[in-house]
């Protein structure tokens, strides 16, 4: 979106005023993008710079000893680390169920809930309150829910007439983490609901008119011009589940804390704990370093294969 | 327009600016004392109304006791005390007087936050103590009572089964202890013969509730000679067995893998017959009608609770030291000390306060058990500056273990994490 609007902006600006206007012009816009820029500087680059140069570091959270530069060693002790590359075959698994199944099930929910009428806004709010909710808050409902004696368990007892007996969820190496996947999916899927819905009333109806007249089915009218009518909502649900997928962490501090067995430790949590519990700042600087690399490699990726092949 | 609004936003940021200021600036004059003799106070107990109370009434009795000084009390609540304390210990801006969790005061101590105490030995003498935070030799902190675990039992359950009620003379044998567990699992009474309280997911009460048990089977987190290595101690035959056990509690179906998120509130419902906590629930025991505090069976090395809570220390950067201390030493009168134990469900710090406490805490009282057994049992945990990582590594490995994991190779994989933070931090100074 800014990458179309920021030239048209230039463009309109250049031949309309003389040298002074266009001056002022570019301190308005500057003082507008000063705050967030400021922001952004604060909370985003510098910290990013810290991690870059701690992670080579062998830094303390709290420590009278002084710091120092210790080169490779973190990276090499992180790579011989069994519970890293734990930690990173849990947090694919997540993303690796949740980017498809999410988005999909937005996506149905959306065109369920798509053009007018009460009940549709009442589902749309429906479907969009978990979003809104905290999920601290959420993870320890489902905390309850997921319990041996909780709701989960009971309502299978009742639907299935005492034949099935569930589990204790959060506590089985086996079903831990699809528990919380099945959680996750639940609280965010209203909010890719909400942006698929945006696409689809981007799509002119009479669109669908014309292949109304020309008699194509319902499936026709999603494949042929729903489907192509999403290209860019798509990319952009991929990019951003795919981005909050790998950065999994408050469902696990609240719920799991990284067990059973760590069959739900991510590599955020492990950053975390290493970083804040155990106070080595330097390691979890370099754990977040390369969790960085992989995000950045991963959105690199999707952003080469989605790109457009139209054009020339 | 375009001329007007830049004006009236760099006023608007101004303001902004000048309010962070402000702001900031008034911390500062609150932290740093404001006026030379205003000493300030730091507590966590911010959520805690009756104990912030009592530190209250102290603050005023003592200001009103001499005039040359004032304390100011500034309360945190809990949850980020400790934060608060590193914040302002990183920006040079830590208060005068100031409370520390016990097993922290190392890790402050050496990182040069707090300054030794200098307080009458006749005072601290008197102090039972797991209430004395001593770090190489000096006393960095110091506090006016103690908490304690305890097993809390129905006691019904226990004369159906005919176990034999243990009393901190004679304790449970872990041989009397496993029979019964076994006698109470066979009566069929309870879902559960011994819940241990494996809910709280939070990082402390696993050190601080399971490695007591390690300790009484003759392990530990690091050996204590020294603080120079784990190995052997929290790997050894002693900590094997102490797996062994710990985990064979759910494997025999005694205790739940994963307990609720209220253990106690099974207990007092009945779901479990005994529930391993401690005198926080002392007054909710109480209500219990057959509900009795027993001491923890003797695993070979005696039986263990944790020992050392919340404590008083004076920050190094305090610059009317000695008046600090003279509000310590103010602060631990024995009617002071009493008024804790009376109020909030704590073991007072010395027999004195114990006398006058009343409220069961007298000779022969109905909470006279958590006194004794404090001073006959209570291990502290290790004092080293190491210990936020010592504890974090023993709570992974319990809860691993808990969780069915290979306890050998759990156990090694945590010395080996605890040695090498031991050498990459040149042993922490020990």
């Amino acid at each position: 979106m800014s990458t179309t609007l920021a030239p048209q902006a230039a463009a309109a600006g250049a031949p309309s005023g003389t040298r002074s206007k266009a001056k002022t012009r570019s301190w308005v816009g500057f003082t507008f993008t000063a705050p967030a820029l400021f922001l952004l500087v604060v909370f985003f680059f510098i910290p990013v710079g810290l991690c870059f140069t701690l992670a080579f570091t062998n830094a303390r959270l709290i420590s009278p000893e002084p710091t120092q530069f210790t080169g490779l060693d973190n990276f090499q002790r992180l790579f011989e680390d069994p519970l890293f590359w734990k930690s990173l075959r849990n947090t694919a698994f997540f993303a690796i169920v949740v980017v498809p199944v999410q988005s999909a099930l937005a996506l149905l929910l959306a065109i369920l809930v798509n053009g007018q009428g009460r009940a549709k806004n009442f589902f749309r709010t429906l479907y969009f309150v978990p979003v809104v909710t905290s999920i601290v808050v959420v993870s320890i409902l489902w905390r309850f829910m997921y319990a041996p004696q909780g709701l989960v368990n009971n309502l299978l007892q009742m639907v299935t007439f005492n034949l099935v007996d569930g589990t204790d969820w959060l506590n089985n190496t086996s079903t831990a983490m699809p528990a919380i996947i099945v959680m996750s999916i639940w609280q965010a899927v209203g909010f890719h609901m909400v942006i698929w819905l945006s696409g689809l009333q981007t799509i002119p109806s009479d669109q669908y008119e014309a292949a109304a007249l020309d008699g194509a089915s319902e499936w026709d009218k999603f494949r042929f011009i729903t489907w192509p009518g999403l290209k860019e909502t798509r990319t952009f649900i991929l990019v951003t589940i795919t981005i909050a997928a790998l950065g999994l962490f408050a469902q696990i501090q609240v719920m799991t804390s990284g067990g059973p067995l760590d069959s739900t430790s991510t590599v955020v949590y492990q950053a975390v704990r290493t970083g804040y519990s155990q106070q080595q700042t330097g390691y979890a600087s370099a754990i977040s370093l390369v969790f960085f690399a992989l995000v950045l490699s991963i959105s690199l990726l999707q952003r080469f294969l989605t790109r457009d092949k139209d054009v020339r | 327009m375009g001329q007007h609004l830049p004006r009236s936003i760099v006023k608007a940021v101004a303001v902004a600016g000048a309010t962070a200021m402000i702001a900031t600036g008034c911390a500062k004059a609150g932290t740093g004392g404001g006026d030379a003799n205003t000493l300030t106070l730091w507590t966590h107990n911010g959520g805690n109304k009756a104990e912030l109370a009592i530190v209250k009434q102290i603050v005023k009795d003592y200001n009103g006791s001499q005039d040359q000084y004032t304390v100011d009390v500034k309360a945190f609540p809990q949850e980020s005390y400790n934060s608060a304390v590193t914040a302002a210990a990183t920006s040079k801006k830590l208060p005068c007087i100031l409370d520390t969790d016990a097993p922290n005061v190392a890790s402050w101590a050496r990182s040069g936050f707090l300054a030794p105490l200098d307080l009458p030995q006749e005072v601290v003498d008197k102090n039972l103590d797991s209430t004395k935070g001593i770090y190489q030799e000096k006393l960095y902190s110091i506090g006016y009572y103690d908490a304690a675990l305890a097993v809390f039992a129905h006691k019904d359950a226990l004369e159906k089964a005919g176990v034999r009620i243990p009393t901190v003379e004679e304790p449970w044998t872990a041989a009397e202890f496993e029979s019964a567990l076994d006698k109470i699992k066979k009566s069929g009474d309870y879902d559960h013969a011994f819940d241990l309280g494996t809910g709280d997911s939070g990082t402390e009460w696993w050190t601080y509730g399971y490695s007591p048990f390690l300790q009484s089977f003759g392990g530990d987190l690091i050996d204590r000679d020294g603080y120079k290595t784990a190995d052997g101690v929290l790997n050894g035959d002693a900590a094997k067995k102490w797996a062994a056990w710990f985990r064979g509690m759910v494997t025999k179906g005694y205790a739940p893998a994963k307990s609720s998120v209220d253990a106690f509130a099974d207990f007092q419902n009945g779901k479990s017959a005994m529930v391993w906590t401690g005198i926080w629930n002392a007054g909710p025991l109480g209500e219990v009608k057959d509900g009795v505090a027993l001491p923890p069976p003797d695993f070979g090395n005696g039986p263990k609770i944790g020992g050392g809570s919340w404590q008083w220390a004076v920050s190094s950067s305090c610059a009317k030291k000695d008046a600090a201390m003279d509000y310590l030493a103010f602060s631990l009168d024995p009617k002071y000390l009493a008024e804790f134990a009376d109020k909030q469900s704590v073991v007072p710090a010395t027999e004195e306060a114990a006398a006058i406490a009343g409220n069961g805490w007298e000779e022969g009282g109905s909470k006279r058990f958590f006194l004794d057994e404090s001073a006959a049992f209570a291990e502290l945990r290790p004092i080293t500056p190491g210990y936020p990582y010592l504890t974090s590594t023993f709570a992974k490995a319990a809860q691993d273990i808990i969780a069915g994991g290979d306890a050998d190779k759990i156990l090694d994989k945590a010395v080996t994490d605890i040695d090498a933070d031991l050498k990459a931090n040149d042993n922490y100074g020990n």
